[in-house]
């Protein structure tokens, strides 16, 4: 077991005919995922890495009885893609995960599409902004975005983070200890997104296969001081953790749209402290991650 | 992307949100005409900078850096004020809390007539990452640094989240009004504002609106009498006239060019570049140079599929700032191919002719065909396994921390 998306997922990709799309569903099928069609709205009837294209994701379910989607459309259509996705997961199944890979998209378009998909309560979102969703199996697995596939391998880390390289980080610091993942997810970089960190730690508490978290956060906002106290009081599994910015300047926005220290808040340094209060591990260098998982496992009898 | 107060102001006024009247100027003829079309007696002679703190800050002049005048929004009582305080403000820099040290250039002023005022409140529209929603704050402290009030004082800010499937509702406004103390006409006069006010928020993609002081007139109407408003830039798209609104002499030359590029770039104090792919690594590669004693030059995160073309701009960018005596190239390839990003560096290299220590660490996709197209190279690359070596390594090349 693994959470959210299992090894078998029956996959679409909204925007499968699009640069983007078409790229990754390609990855996507080789890594192993078991891609059933694409979506892009009038072009239905064609074909795309021998998948069948659909005009609506409503067809798309109806016909494929698809589990999941992945977005790669544009960021003035994406907001709306999420929320076609919603209605047709519970409208055809009750339950559907959506992934939003796409960057940029407006803000009020997610705050729309977020309490949207808030009212559905089977329905989820992962992202936007986002690496994506990875569950390795023992030979392929399911990939939904953008990650490379070949760093991973089946085991028992869960990986959750905001950032996308700094998963692969990650990701690559587990497997230097000898450590596969049950999944990884990313939740993305943006202010406003799906699945936050708590419903993660909560998935990977529930979830048999996970036996130790790592969760990597960066600045911006307070998710990771919320999710730090929510741990204390709900996690038994040990967890690691790193937060990104500890050098960035306030006021200044890095990269991601949410990474911005604002009217002094959101620091890398007040959200290290609450994972240290918390009796979160923390790591101050990724490559380090490895060696303090190594030692959380141990303290714990799992190694 | 932030805007101007007269810029905000016009918005405000075409929205239906009470201002006062005023007049945008950029020469001290014009400010005295429009104090006299104004025909008020009492007007405000503002600074027109992205920054706050302007009534507080120090007018300098650029070149001598001799102090003009204390603060840089003044209440003018006659025409002569007038023309004293815009000489005073144009063409020199004014410092405040927020600018720096070396302040910001003054090429606009804002003239606006005066008023009575009974109550000066705090009024701002944001969205809340953590609800998710238009979150409504508002206070009785109006005037003050907002940050103290919240720090000292909690409790005098109202705040009202907006449901986004349900929007701004009636009630809502008349709570949040009446938190504030208001009645009569006063109170219909804030609900009819903050509907305004509002729907500008959602039909301009808002990420702020803040107005401090929103007032309560002697004649109980609520007036915007300051407005600070920014853009979320991903909406750009559907806001042609933004391009309009953008003054580019508020926002950093080289982080303009590094975005026309694809390239996410901020400049910070030390010596040590980076260049590397995302930016959550871009960030803890500058955390993790700090660690071993060395100061980072920038913030540059090259995106997930950076071409040749790209990786020599960035380094371009980054060997603009003369404070850089060494780079650490960090990349994990994902979609990003480590052999491309090997041949773009060595091309960077020659073309730009570096004489600067380099160190690149890369893993990930094609990682040994990579390594392997550096060491053949017969430039002075130094390679590293992981983060920690490189950084190591790129502070003791350019002869330890700082």
């Amino acid at each position: 077991m693994a959470i959210w998306i299992e090894e078998d997922a029956k996959v679409l990709v909204q925007g499968i005919t699009g640069k983007q799309g078409m790229f990754h569903a390609g990855k996507m099928q080789e890594y192993g995922t078991k891609l059933v069609g694409g979506v892009t709205p009038g072009k239905g009837g064609q074909e795309v890495l021998g998948l069948p294209v659909f005009n609506s994701m409503i067809e798309a379910i109806t016909e494929t009885d698809a589990d999941a989607t992945v977005i790669y459309v544009p960021p003035p259509f994406a907001g709306e893609a999420i929320i076609e996705a919603a209605n047709a997961f519970e409208m055809v199944k009750g339950k559907g995960v959506i992934v939003c890979i796409t960057e940029g998209i407006p803000t009020l378009d997610m705050v729309n599409a977020a309490a949207y998909v808030a009212n559905r309560a089977n329905v989820r979102l992962i992202g936007p902004n986002c690496p994506g969703i990875i569950t390795p199996g023992v030979t392929g697995g399911a990939k939904l975005g953008i990650m490379p596939g070949h760093i991973h391998a089946k085991g028992r880390i869960g990986i959750v983070s905001k950032s996308g390289t700094l998963t692969y980080e990650a990701v690559a610091q587990t497997m230097s200890i000898d450590e596969g993942q049950s999944t990884c997810i990313g939740i993305g970089g943006d202010p406003v997104n799906g699945t936050g960190f708590i419903e993660c730690l909560a998935a990977f508490e529930a979830d048999p296969q996970t036996e130790a978290i790592v969760m990597i956060g960066e600045i911006g906002g307070n998710a990771e001081q919320e999710a730090a106290a929510w741990a204390k009081e709900n996690c038994s599994k040990p967890i690691v953790g790193f937060v990104a910015g500890a050098t960035a300047p306030p006021g200044k926005r890095m990269g991601h749209a949410g990474a911005i220290i604002s009217g002094g808040k959101g620091t890398a340094e007040e959200k290290f402290e609450a994972f240290e209060a918390a009796g979160i591990a923390c790591a101050r260098d990724p490559s380090e991650l490895g060696q303090v998982l190594l030692a959380s496992l141990k303290e714990a009898g799992l190694r | 992307m932030n805007i101007h107060e007269y810029q905000g102001k016009a918005l405000l006024k075409a929205a239906g949100v009470p201002v006062l009247e005023g007049v945008h100027c950029t020469s001290v003829e014009q400010a005295l005409a429009a104090y006299d079309s104004l025909g008020s007696k009492i007007v405000a002679v503002k600074s027109q900078i992205h920054a706050g703190g302007r009534g507080k800050g120090t007018m300098y002049d650029p070149e001598t850096r001799e102090e003009v005048m204390q603060g840089g929004v003044k209440i003018a009582f006659s025409r002569e004020d007038v023309e004293n305080y815009a000489t005073n403000i144009l063409g020199n820099v004014l410092v405040t809390i927020q600018t720096g040290d070396e302040g910001k250039l003054v090429n606009n002023l804002y003239v606006e007539a005066g008023c009575a005022i009974a109550h000066e409140y705090y009024l701002a529209l944001l969205v809340d990452r953590e609800d998710k929603s238009v979150l409504i704050m508002a206070s009785t402290e109006g005037g003050m640094d907002i940050e103290d009030v919240a720090h000292n004082t909690p409790e005098l800010i109202h705040k009202i989240s907006v449901d986004p499937n349900a929007g701004l509702l009636g009630f809502q406004k008349r709570d949040l009004g009446m938190a504030l103390g208001l009645s009569g006409a006063a109170l219909k006069s804030f609900f009819k504002m903050l509907g305004s006010m509002y729907d500008l928020f959602i039909a301009n993609d808002c990420a702020m609106v803040e107005i401090n002081p929103l007032v309560k007139t002697e004649d109980d109407e609520i007036v915007a009498l300051d407005s600070k408003i920014s853009f979320d830039e991903n909406a750009e798209f559907r806001h042609k006239n933004w391009v309009e609104l953008r003054d580019l002499s508020e926002e950093e030359d080289v982080e303009i060019r590094a975005k026309e590029t694809g390239l996410s770039y901020v400049k910070l104090d030390g010596n040590i570049g980076c260049l590397v792919n995302g930016a959550g690594l871009a960030m803890a590669t500058m955390d993790v140079i700090k660690l071993y004693g060395g100061e980072p030059a920038n913030f540059l995160d090259v995106g997930g599929g950076a071409d040749e073309e790209q990786v020599k701009t960035a380094f371009s960018i980054i060997l603009e700032d003369p404070n850089v005596k060494g780079i650490l190239v960090n990349i994990f390839g994902g979609i990003m191919r480590c052999d491309i990003i090997a041949r773009g560096v060595i091309g960077a290299t020659q073309s730009l002719g570096l004489d600067v220590p380099l160190v690149v660490r890369l893993a990930g996709t094609n990682v040994d065909e990579g390594k392997a197209i550096l060491a053949a190279s017969d430039l002075n690359i130094h390679p590293a396994d992981d983060l920690a070596e490189g950084a190591q390594k790129i502070v003791s090349l350019i002869g330890g921390g700082e």
